[in-house]
Formats: C-alpha cells, sequence, structure tokens
C-alpha cells in the first residue's frame, strides 16, 4: 500500500523523475594555467515543499530543490561553487571531497549568513559518487530540512590507464557512457511532527513517487545508480532489487566493484556508492526495488522499475 | 414642596450617575479596538490544528474512525498510517475539517483478530494523530439479535441486582434506630464511591472527546446543574425536613438509574469494539457491585410498608437505564455524550447523598443512643469498602 494521491509537482517546482538524471555541470572555462574550471551557482532558500500526497513540508533548499542540484565533473577539475544564502538562518555547504581547511563549510571556513555569500574553490577530487551538505548548527536540523544533494566526479579516462573502458564508461558524454541509463538516488527522510523521527522517507524526496509512476528503463542498456544516503535519525538505510543482483562499488572510488552480485546494500547516512546492474536477460516487467527495512518502505521509499 | 427645579437636578444627577460608567465602558471598548494589545500576540502563530479521533472499529472490510476537527484552525487529513505503513483511506465528507466538524474515514485494512493495531493520521502540516486499537475483533453488526442480546446483558446488570438489593429489606426491617442510622450511613458510603467513580468516568470520557468542547468542564457543570435542579424538584411539595422513606427510595432509584446507564454505555462499548473479555469482566463485576445499589434504595422504606408495585417501578427505574446505556454505547456512543451523561448521574447522586444525611440526622434526633456518630461512621466506612472491593471485579 502507498499514500493516497498525486503531489503537485508543478507548484514544488522539482520533479523526483528530473531529479533522476538532470546533472548541473556548471559553466566550465580554462584558467591562465590551462587548467579546467567548473563554476556554479546555489542558492539556500526557505520553501514549502509537498513530501507526500497533501502533506507540505516548511524545507530549506539548495536552488529550491530537495535534493539539491547534482553536481557533476570530471576528476581532476577546479570547482568553483558561489554559494548565496537566501534563507533565514545561517548555512554552508560541505562538499564530502578532498579540499582545503579553509573550504570545510563550517564555523570559520565558509559559513554564510542570511544575505550573504561565500565562493567554495576546491578540485574535483577524488573520482566517485560523493554529497554534499550544509554544515551549520544545529546539524540535525539543517540536515533534514533539504540541504543536501549529490556530488558526483567522473573518473578521467586518462589517469586510468588499465581501466580506460571503465572509465569511459563512466564519464559523462562518452559513446561508452551513453550505452548506459543513469539515475542519482538520494535516500532521505522527513520528520513532519519534530518528534525526531521520520513520518516520510524516499529516494528523491516524494514518498512513493517511483511506486505510482515507475522508472522507465530499457532491458538493453545497463543501468547505474548513484546512490547516496543521507536519512536522519536512522542510522541505516539500504537498497534492495527485486529479481536481479548488481555490483556495488563503494563510494564509486574505485573502477572495480567492491562487492560483486549482490541484491541488497546498506549505507550509514552519508555513504554513498555506486550500482550497476542489468535486465538484459530479463522479461519485461515491472520490478520492485526499496529499502530493506520494512518500516521505510511502506512510509514511502518504495519504487519500481518498469522494464520494457 | 420641593421646587421642580431641584426635581429637574435630582433626575439629572440620577442620570450622570447612570451614564457615567456606560461611557467610561464605550471608551474603554474604543481604546480597546484603536490599540489592539492583542495583535502583537497574534502574529507568527503556527496553525493550530485539532483531531479527536471518537470512535475506531475494527468492522469486516477494515477499520472506521471517526474523527472531530478540534482546533482553532481547518484540519487537513492528509495521509493515514496503520501500523507504520501508509494506508489506502477514504474520508467522508472529504475536504479539511472544520471546528467541531466531524467525518467518517474507512481505511480497507487486514487488520488481525487479537492484535492491537496503531493509527497515525498525518495532516497537511505534519502534524501526526495516533489513535490505537486495543484488542481487534470483529465489530458486531447493528441486528435485532445484537439489541436483544445487548437487553438481556443489560438485565443482568442492572435489573437483577437491584431486584435482589432490593430483597434484603425484611433483614433492614429487623433492625432498630441503630440499625438504620449504620444502614443509612452504609448507604451515603456506597453513593459517596459512586460518586467518585462516576465523576471520574466522565472526565476520563471526557479526555477522549474533542478538546474544543471543553467536556471536562462540562461535566463539573452538568453535575452541579443537575443537583441543583433535582434538589429543587424535591422541595416543590415544600417539605421543610427534605424527603424521607418512599419520596427518597424513588430519587435514590432515580440517580442509581442514571448511573447505571452509564455503566450500560460501558459494557456497550466494550462489547462492540470486540473487547469481549473486557465486556464479560465488567458484567460480573457490576452485577455484584449493583446489589449494594439495590440495599441503597431498600434503606429508606424500612419503616414503611410500600406495595409490590413501588417495589417493581424502583427495580424498573434504577435498572433499566443499563439496557438504554448498553444499546446506545454500543451502536452510537461518542465521549462527549457518555462525559455529559456521567456528569448528570454525578449530579442525582450528590442530590440523593444529601437527603440520605438528613435522613439519617432526623433518625439520630430521635435515637437517645450517643452512640449514634459511631454507628454512622461505621456504616459509612463499610459502604466505601464494600463497593471498593466489589469495583475490583470491574477493572479495567
Amino acid at each position: 500500500m502507498t499514500t493516497v494521491g498525486n503531489v503537485d509537482h508543478v507548484r514544488n517546482g522539482f520533479d523526483p523523475h528530473e531529479i533522476l538524471n538532470d546533472w548541473d555541470l556548471g559553466t566550465v572555462t580554462t584558467d591562465a594555467n590551462g587548467r579546467r574550471v567548473r563554476e556554479y551557482e546555489i542558492t539556500a532558500v526557505d520553501i514549502e515543499i509537498e513530501i507526500a500526497p497533501g502533506i507540505f513540508f516548511p524545507a530549506w533548499a539548495y536552488n529550491g530543490r530537495v535534493p539539491g542540484p547534482t553536481i557533476r565533473a570530471v576528476e581532476g577539475e577546479w570547482l568553483r561553487i558561489h554559494f548565496t544564502n537566501a534563507g533565514s538562518h545561517t548555512h554552508s555547504i560541505h562538499f564530502h571531497g578532498i579540499h582545503a581547511a579553509s573550504m570545510d563549510g563550517i564555523a570559520g571556513a565558509g559559513l554564510v549568513g542570511p544575505g550573504e555569500s561565500f565562493t567554495y574553490e576546491m578540485p574535483a577530487e577524488p573520482f566517485g559518487c560523493h554529497l554534499y551538505h550544509c554544515h551549520a548548527t544545529p546539524l540535525k536540523r539543517h540536515v533534514h530540512k533539504g540541504l543536501y544533494g549529490a556530488f558526483i566526479v567522473d573518473p578521467d579516462p586518462a589517469r586510468h590507464p588499465e581501466h580506460t573502458d571503465v572509465a569511459r564508461a563512466r564519464l559523462l558524454g562518452t559513446p561508452e557512457n551513453d550505452t548506459w541509463q543513469e539515475f542519482v538516488m538520494v535516500m532521505n527522510g522527513f520528520d513532519t511532527n519534530f518528534d525526531d523521527e521520520n513520518e516520510i522517507y524516499a529516494a528523491n524526496t516524494v514518498a512513493h513517487e517511483y511506486m505510482k509512476r515507475p522508472i522507465q528503463v530499457d532491458r538493453d542498456r545497463p543501468i547505474r545508480i548513484y546512490l547516496v544516503n543521507i536519512t536522519e535519525f536512522d542510522p541505516i538505510n539500504s537498497f534492495h532489487l527485486h529479481g536481479n543482483f548488481f555490483d556495488y562499488y563503494d563510494h564509486g572510488t574505485t573502477l572495480t566493484p567492491t562487492l560483486r552480485t549482490v541484491d541488497t546494500i546498506m549505507q550509514c547516512q552519508a555513504q554513498r556508492g555506486i550500482l550497476e546492474m542489468s535486465f538484459a536477460n530479463h522479461e519485461p516487467g515491472r520490478y520492485m526495488f526499496h529499502a530493506h527495512q520494512s518500516e521505510f518502505a511502506e512510509l514511502g521509499w518504495m519504487s519500481v522499475f518498469e522494464v520494457t | 414642596m420641593i421646587p421642580a427645579s431641584a426635581d429637574h437636578s435630582v433626575a439629572t444627577k440620577r442620570g450622570l450617575a447612570i451614564g457615567f460608567p456606560l461611557f467610561l465602558l464605550a471608551l474603554v471598548a474604543l481604546a480597546v479596538t484603536l490599540f489592539d494589545p492583542l495583535a502583537r500576540f497574534g502574529t507568527g502563530l503556527p496553525p493550530d490544528e485539532g483531531l479527536a479521533i471518537e470512535r475506531g472499529t475494527t468492522e469486516p472490510n477494515g477499520i472506521e474512525v471517526w474523527v472531530r476537527g478540534d482546533g482553532r484552525d481547518d484540519v487537513s487529513i492528509a495521509q493515514v498510517q496503520v501500523d507504520g505503513a501508509y494506508w489506502n483511506f477514504k474520508q467522508t465528507p472529504d475536504g479539511p475539517l472544520g471546528r467541531f466538524e466531524g467525518a467518517l474515514i474507512e481505511i480497507p485494512y487486514p487488520w488481525v483478530a487479537g492484535d492491537a493495531h496503531h493509527l497515525t493520521f498525518v495532516t497537511s502540516t505534519g502534524t501526526t494523530f495516533g489513535y490505537s486499537i486495543d484488542v481487534a475483533r470483529d465489530t458486531t453488526p447493528f441486528s435485532l439479535g445484537a439489541l436483544f442480546d445487548l437487553a438481556l446483558l443489560g438485565l443482568f446488570v442492572g435489573v437483577v441486582p437491584i431486584a435482589l438489593g432490593l430483597a434484603t429489606i425484611p433483614i433492614l426491617r429487623r433492625m432498630g434506630t441503630e440499625g438504620m442510622v449504620f444502614a443509612m450511613a452504609l448507604t451515603v458510603g456506597l453513593l459517596a464511591f459512586l460518586l467518585v467513580d462516576t465523576l471520574a468516568e466522565g472526565l476520563e470520557l471526557a479526555a477522549e472527546a474533542a478538546g474544543a468542547y471543553q467536556t471536562d468542564v462540562i461535566v463539573w457543570v452538568v453535575a452541579a446543574l443537575t443537583f441543583a435542579a433535582l434538589m429543587a424538584l424535591s422541595r416543590i411539595g415544600g417539605r421543610k425536613g427534605g424527603t424521607g422513606g418512599i419520596a427518597l427510595a424513588t430519587w435514590m432509584a432515580l440517580g442509581i438509574g442514571l448511573h447505571n446507564f452509564g455503566e450500560g454505555l460501558s459494557i456497550g462499548t466494550a462489547l462492540i469494539l470486540g473487547n469481549a473479555a473486557l465486556g464479560s469482566l465488567l458484567i460480573v463485576g457490576f452485577t455484584v457491585h449493583n446489589l449494594t445499589e439495590g440495599i441503597a434504595i431498600a434503606a429508606p422504606v424500612t419503616r414503611k410498608t410500600p406495595g409490590l408495585w413501588m417495589f417493581v417501578g424502583w427495580t424498573a427505574l434504577a435498572g433499566l437505564p443499563a439496557v438504554a446505556g448498553a444499546w446506545i454505547g454500543a451502536f452510537a456512543f461518542l465521549p462527549h455524550w457518555g462525559a455529559i451523561f456521567f456528569g448528570i448521574a454525578a449530579g442525582a447522586i450528590l442530590q440523593v447523598m444529601v437527603e440520605v444525611i438528613r435522613f439519617i440526622l432526623a433518625l439520630g434526633r430521635e435515637s437517645t443512643d450517643s452512640l449514634s456518630g459511631g454507628t454512622a461512621f461505621a456504616g459509612f466506612g463499610t459502604g466505601v469498602l464494600a463497593m471498593y472491593a466489589t469495583a475490583f471485579l470491574v477493572q479495567v
């Protein structure tokens, strides 16, 4: 059973189906040293979003959406993220990646008051599937209100001669990458009544959205999922796929799987990874995937692939 | 002779004396309107949503819940969780619920007999309201057969023990004045326990009712009004010494009848919500408990010789309401009505207590034995203890 009714995505200003693969590639320039520089604009705002039919949540959001924009870059590039805080509280962006202490997004290193701005600069390293989130205190509140997003760094094939093909398949824009169906799924939850427990669980915010409107997939193309867990209040979340097994790359920082042929993985808060699977040998139909905590599934984190 | 002008000036002074406070009042009202001192406190308030969940039953096709808007603002039920899972539901009528507006929520949930089920109503703002069905069981559908069964139960709980209690009258008759004092004091003890118990029941139901009704206050107000009204009614004849004998027994039967109506409500509700174990315990308990109520009615008439039909009448007056209570409790029960009813019963019981105490005082005057006070105390204590002991059988 699922939630009753439908969410008004137009009113929300974002649709979980669009979030699946609307990468924010920023704007690319080359600096004096010939280094590629990628620049992004992110603004924190207070916004009310519908997280399940008829349930409105007073969120804090990057660029008006939860999760925030999926920042995607290429290993070795220089990143410049221009952050403006248009919200009512102090916010920041803390990137899970390699960067200087002064770019940490904590007190004294890029904490931004309402109406103020800051530019975070760092290399796009290491390659993998990462996340960013607000690191203002109280931390729990700033995180579960919605200030987080996925941060993907594609490997540079030139730097991985032993796995060039794998790296090229990960690198957005290559013909090899084009054969893949890529989705980002940020597992999150919402505490609507302030009891430090979530009333809603989801992948990409809206409860049961991919259950009611299945994700369409082509059985002849493999699937790659960038999975991020930012669920607050529960120590772990998980991903379980029906009728199939997948390879898993913990944190996405390797080009060979860290787990092979599994159908369930679990992630602690802020843990993430890349899942790769194929339905090539399967009959067409609906294949469910969900958190294998039944509670989370029945409170919204339950979805299906419609394989055709 | 008073000059006309002086007369006129007195009238003017009178007019001023009346007009000045009114003028001041108008001035204050104007000031409050202009400066609106409350405005500062009313801004930025979050919506005040309230939802009273009045009754939940497990039906063949799922769970049915009666809810009522209970806050300053409208409340919209956005989603319903059953046992921590979002579930389909249908609200009739649908839409936001204003204050006091009721609706029926039907949830096609495959509930498990004998299990507890927890419901959570999530509103549009994400506020949650919980409700538990302690033991799920088939809710008895409304039918003539069910009415008949409930009537039998009501008779067993209400009428039978009252009749048995009244049958103790030959024993009561053998007692002298001291014995009478003891019996009457015993009655006061029984009634005192009943009064506290009735008020507690009423307040407990008030807590379940929509808070906006302020049912807890209503319980007290209704009790006080009932008490005053019955006192006034019983004095219509103009008796100075208060009621005694047959009239007192009748008032007592009425008060106890009102209380038994409440007991019927409890039994009917317990049975219809599938709690058979609780229902049968209540039945046994109330039956034993109510024996003492029959004795209470008999006590004031030990020196009279009322006709048999009087006994029948008292039995009916005190016992039959249990049948009506069981019916209403089973099929039409909402907590605020129950609470109001217990308030009425409390007022009636208090009135009877006052009458009985006056009766004891009158007996005491005719007694030459200085031990009357001690006897009365012993009787009162025995009464309270007897009720307390039998109340063990009706522990919920």
